[in-house]
């Protein structure tokens, strides 16, 4: 209950945040909060599922240009771009679920095929006319009327929607973590030989992990899409695409409901900060330094990430004996 | 008494090696069977093979009538078959409770139904009073009865345990043997692989030998200690009286 408690308060400032901020500080946080939904896409794979990707970027380009297509050629609404970009990924992360533990390629080969996966078809898209090829598609400028139907909107109706977006995720992930989903996913990620001797059809669920964590990440997509208001298949295929999407849960806590929020509420900002002050002592790549030093440092000194830190602070101030005597017993042994 | 399972000219090889050899025997339920036999000598081999870890290269395996081998080891689980492993694996970031609660969505979907069978089979076990700790704040005594009481959740009518008794002290090892027997007294089947023979000969009502693969001997735990071959077998020949 306390968790629910502290998620809505979280809720409530960030929508105060929305209705009274400026410009810039709405643009910076409804990146953070897309991520942050993009984070916890990629956080139930392999925080829960125990299955790494590498290439969620395919996923998120599949959402992305379902929604580009059907509304930038045919004037479709977004939310069927949303619905059969959901669909389309869903369906591929499966296929290639299917087709790499059907023949046994697992583990960290099973996160190399997303990454070629990915990259196959950021080349495919690169190269198809249809799709705007390297000239991307465009969305038309907003009015900065809100039509709800056609999910289109100024900056701050996009805020709102990537805020709803990552409360969806951060309540689906809890949802799913306490259901017996989550109990047989965990169990399937911390040793599958075990799992399956207690009967996990972990074949099936490796599948079914993969394709919710794809769907959602062409939700995401979807919505990062309108927002930038273009899209190319470098940017939102690319490599770099995949690496930002797992910033936020490795920063924030792995496999945690509340990490990939934290972690991108942290990542996102430092880096637009020490890019802004790269720029203005002229240092280019400052932020990129900056940025690899400080994931370098949280990796090593809370290599569980900042979240699951925060909780064990709270939980040592409010019964010390209960934390830390464990850990003293265990010092005498 | 009517048999549980039943293993039929059973042989597996890895490569040129054959570790276990046209080996018979049968389970009956509600009896406590052990699988005993010098190291090497094909025990854990047979045990997967039964649990469907590993597929024969030859024979078969039969629980309830239905043939079971080259089945994969979540099936073999749902029809009724646990199994423990013999380096314990307990899920980190999961108390207690909740490992012994995965075995049971084998059944059911429903968490409130895992939670009360999981207490049931922490009960079984003795570790009810343990549910909310850690599992790295368990003893290694406990963790086997954990280990145990996973494979409980599952509602099998035949439990495999590999070495539960491995590395405990004679006291610890009394309590486990305590729990085993009332596990079988409340109408399972037990299959033990067992090192340690003081234990076997406690709980066990047949023992059926393994020596280089084959079987050498079968029977009620003294007859067995007593035949020749098994002394041949555990400290080379000649040294029986």
């Amino acid at each position: 209950m306390k968790r629910w408690l502290a998620g809505a308060m979280v809720f409530v400032v960030l929508t105060l945040v929305g209705s009274f901020a400026d410009p810039y500080l709405i643009s910076l946080m409804t990146i953070v909060l897309l991520f942050t939904f993009l984070g916890q896409s990629w956080n139930l794979m392999l925080g829960i599922g125990g299955q790494l990707s590498i290439g969620h970027a395919l996923f998120v380009g599949l959402g992305a240009y379902s929604v580009g297509v059907l509304y930038v050629k045919y004037g479709i609404s977004p939310w069927i771009g949303l619905f059969l970009g959901m669909i389309i990924a869903g369906s591929v992360g499966a296929a290639l679920a299917w087709l790499s533990f059907r023949f046994e390629v697992r583990g960290i080969y099973f996160a190399l095929l997303t990454i070629a996966a990915a990259e196959f078809a950021r080349i495919m898209f690169s190269g198809w006319e249809f799709v705007g090829a390297m000239q991307g598609l465009f969305f038309p400028a907003p009015t900065g009327e809100i039509e709800f139907l056609m999910l289109r909107g100024g900056a701050r109706f996009y805020y709102f929607v990537a805020l709803a977006l990552a409360a969806l995720g951060i309540a689906g992930t809890e949802l799913i973590s306490r259901s017996y989903l989550g109990y047989v996913w965990r169990a399937m990620r911390d040793d599958e030989p075990a799992a399956r001797a207690l009967g996990v059809r972990t074949f099936r669920h490796k599948i079914l992990v993969i394709s919710v964590s794809a769907a959602a990440a062409a939700a995401g997509g979807g919505v990062l899409g309108l927002v930038q208001g273009s899209i190319f298949p470098d940017s939102i295929m690319g490599m770099g695409l995949s690496v930002d999407v797992l910033i936020g849960p490795v920063v924030g806590g792995l496999g945690t409901t509340f990490g990939p929020l934290i972690g991108s509420l942290t990542a996102i900002p430092l880096n637009h900060l020490m890019s802004a002050i790269g720029d203005s002592l002229r240092i280019p790549g400052l932020n990129n330094i900056t940025y690899g030093i400080v994931l370098i440092l949280v990796v090593w000194f809370l290599p569980v990430g900042i979240w699951p830190a925060i909780v064990r602070l709270g939980e040592a101030i409010q019964a010390p004996s209960k934390v830390w005597l464990p850990h003293l017993r265990k010092a005498e042994e | 008494m009517t048999a549980l399972l039943e293993v039929k000219n059973l042989s597996r090889s890895f490569g040129g090696l054959v570790a276990v050899k046209d080996v018979n025997f049968t389970l009956e339920a509600g009896r406590i069977t052990a699988l005993i036999g010098p190291n090497g000598a094909g025990k854990t081999t047979c045990f997967n093979l039964v649990a469907g870890s590993l597929s024969p290269t030859s024979g078969q395996v039969f629980f309830e009538g239905r043939q079971i081998n080259n089945t994969s080891p979540e099936i073999v689980c749902r029809m009724g078959i646990a199994r423990t492993f013999q380096i314990v694996r307990p899920m980190r970031d999961m108390s207690v409770l909740e490992n012994a609660m995965v075995g049971a969505f084998s059944w059911t979907k429903s968490v409130k139904e895992a939670k009360s069978k999981a207490y049931e089979s922490l009960e079984r076990v003795g570790l009810a009073g343990k549910a909310n700790a850690r599992t790295d704040q368990l003893t290694l005594p406990d963790r086997k009865m954990l280990e145990t009481a996973k494979a409980l959740s599952t509602r099998p009518k035949l439990l495999l345990l590999d070495e539960v008794m491995a590395g405990l002290r004679p006291t610890e090892a009394a309590g486990v043997v305590r729990v085993l027997q009332t596990l079988a007294e409340g109408g399972l089947t037990i299959l033990l692989v067992e090192h340690v023979m003081r234990i076997v000969m406690e709980v066990a009502s047949n023992v059926v030998v393994l020596h280089h693969g084959a079987k050498i001997a079968e029977g009620n735990p003294a007859a067995v200690v007593a035949d020749p071959k098994v002394l041949d077998s555990y400290l080379g020949a000649g040294f029986h009286a």
